[in-house]
């Protein structure tokens, strides 16, 4: 195989970026390099009508009533675009932070916790789930412990919900009536058979699957420059690994 | 220093040293911390584990890490109410899980708007608060405490989680500096404000004591935590190292990795708190 003009986390960045046109305020959580690198590149293609907040920035964080006010933000309506993830995701999209195996609260596996989840997920209308690791312990049946449920049409208040699953290999798009994912693209280099091989939930699957759109050269170089300078202020470290052209020409 | 207010008083608030601070909180008291960026009072959390405090409940507002992993190895915790617990970049809280799978505290996951709104109820002198989103979680399943009822002021069926208020003995954080009149400066951490009026008092560190008037103007009075909310005050430069404090300093990332490294056993941790907890030299 011929090798990509652009790297992995690239392409995930340019497809995030894509998939957040068009929002109005877009937040990024805890540990989220590549969503916040691409929310600071949709940003800059946004021609001034996007405001992003990067946890963990001084120079794009605008928040400054405290650690309620982006729960807030959701709670009014105001934050179009959020990213979770998950140590498990299952097919109707429930998500689990918590711990996997044993019983709860000693499960044999013990993650984090669920952040701000258990609420965000119910309100921002755009919520985009991205988990790198694309395989069958992460992408399960059915999770052990739900941190968010995905919607389920009970007629509960709920504004929000997942869009999709970002993954090293796919987009999936969230089908909110079905409460199914379908597999809308499949990443340069991969296949539908390495999806199906690598997801242990049942997911609808067209007759002819799109590639996810290759970023053009343009856009390569504004994310190689500017976004990486900007992401680089909240993630030293990625950048350093990621871009290190722009790491080693001391920006 | 202001030397005219008395040996041991900033204004109304008793100036202490770390230890007399510390000497305030009793086993089994319920404190509120911040996450780590916020302004965590590690200075003063070495101090509760020289103390051998037990049965502590830890309400973290929203998250915590590195201070409830070494209270948790330290076996000072009874409980930790908390949305996450993360040593970030550097490694898994390995005391924390430890402690957890061998059930020596109780566990109350949270999400972390759930944990602000309950501080908030409290600082209203509110009974309960409302909270979106929540349902068909596992997080609501294991909250006893936490109750669904259907909004009074909706027509149709509208289930919504209430959340009993959060009223800890003691809020407990690190800050740049206090006024003269122990007044303390909060910037635009305002969950540390949250916490305070939730709080029966506060327990704080400042880098450093400043003869000024927090309150003299506009713009310091709005970033300020009035003194009327604070119960002991000691000034510990670098207090929450090895964590950052805002933009005045940065975590110590070569302790933070040896602390990641030590704390994978109890025997290493153990060491760890010979070597900067127990031994002053070292830490301070």
């Amino acid at each position: 195989m011929t090798a990509l003009p652009f790297s992995r986390q690239e392409l995930l960045i340019t497809t995030i970026a894509r998939l957040l046109q068009g929002c109005r305020l877009v937040a990024t959580g805890a540990s989220s390099p590549i969503p916040g690198a691409g929310a600071l590149l949709a940003r800059a293609q946004s021609g001034g009508h996007m405001r992003v907040n990067v946890l963990g920035s001084v120079r794009n964080d605008f928040l400054c009533d405290g650690g309620v006010e982006l729960f807030d933000l959701a709670g009014q309506g105001r934050l179009d675009a959020f990213f979770l993830g998950g140590g498990q995701i299952d097919g109707e999209a429930n998500i689990n932070l918590v711990g996997a195996g044993g019983v709860y609260p000693q499960t044999d596996v013990r993650w984090p916790g669920s952040f701000g989840s258990g609420y965000l997920y119910y309100l921002v209308p755009r919520v985009i789930l991205f988990r790198e690791e694309h395989s069958r312990r992460v992408l399960v049946p059915k999770v052990d412990f739900i941190s968010s449920a995905g919607p389920k049409n009970d007629g509960t208040y709920r504004p929000g919900g997942p869009i999709g699953l970002l993954t090293n290999l796919c987009w999936f798009a969230f089908d909110r009536d079905k409460r199914r994912f379908r597999l809308e693209s499949v990443h340069p280099g991969h296949s539908v058979e390495e999806v199906r091989d690598h997801t242990g939930f049942d997911f609808d699957c067209p007759a002819s699957v799109a590639a996810t759109a290759a970023p053009d050269a343009d856009i390569l170089t504004l994310l190689r420059t500017r976004i990486a300078r900007e992401i680089a202020e909240t993630y030293p470290r990625f950048v350093a690994q990621v871009f290190p052209d722009l790491a080693a020409a001391g920006d | 220093m202001t030397k005219e207010l008395g040996p041991n008083l900033i204004g109304q608030v008793p100036l202490q040293d770390l230890d007399r601070l510390a000497a305030q909180i009793p086993h089994g008291a319920k404190i509120a911390v911040p996450p780590d960026y916020s302004g965590v009072a590690m200075a003063l959390t070495r101090a509760m584990i020289r103390r051998s405090l037990r049965d502590l409940h830890v309400v973290c507002v929203p998250i915590s890490g590195l201070q409830v992993d070494m209270l948790a190895g330290a076996g000072c915790i009874g409980t930790v109410e908390t949305s996450a617990i993360t040593l970030g970049e550097y490694g898994t809280a390995h005391r924390f899980q430890a402690a957890l799978r061998a059930k020596q505290f109780r566990m109350m996951d949270a999400t972390c708007p759930a944990v602000h709104a309950a501080i908030q109820a409290a600082g209203k002198g509110l009974p309960f608060m409302p909270l979106r989103g929540l349902l068909g979680t596992d997080l609501l399943k294991n909250r006893p405490d936490w109750q669904v009822i259907d909004n009074p002021f909706e027509k149709h069926n509208d289930p919504i989680v209430l959340l009993p208020a959060i009223k800890p003995d003691f809020a407990v954080f690190h800050a740049p500096f206090a006024d003269r009149n122990g007044n303390v400066f909060i910037g635009r951490r305002r969950e540390l404000v949250a916490m305070a009026h939730a709080s029966t008092a506060s327990l704080v560190t400042v880098e450093e004591i400043r003869d000024v008037d927090l309150l003299a103007s506009e713009e310091s009075a709005a970033g300020t935590l009035t003194a009327a909310y604070i119960g002991g005050i000691a000034e510990v430069p670098r207090g929450a190292w090895p964590l950052k404090l805002w933009d005045i300093y940065e975590y110590d990332e070569a302790h933070l990795k040896l602390y990641g490294e030590m704390a994978r056993t109890a025997e290493g941790f153990a060491r760890y708190c010979d070597e900067f907890v127990h031994d002053r030299k070292a830490a301070e």
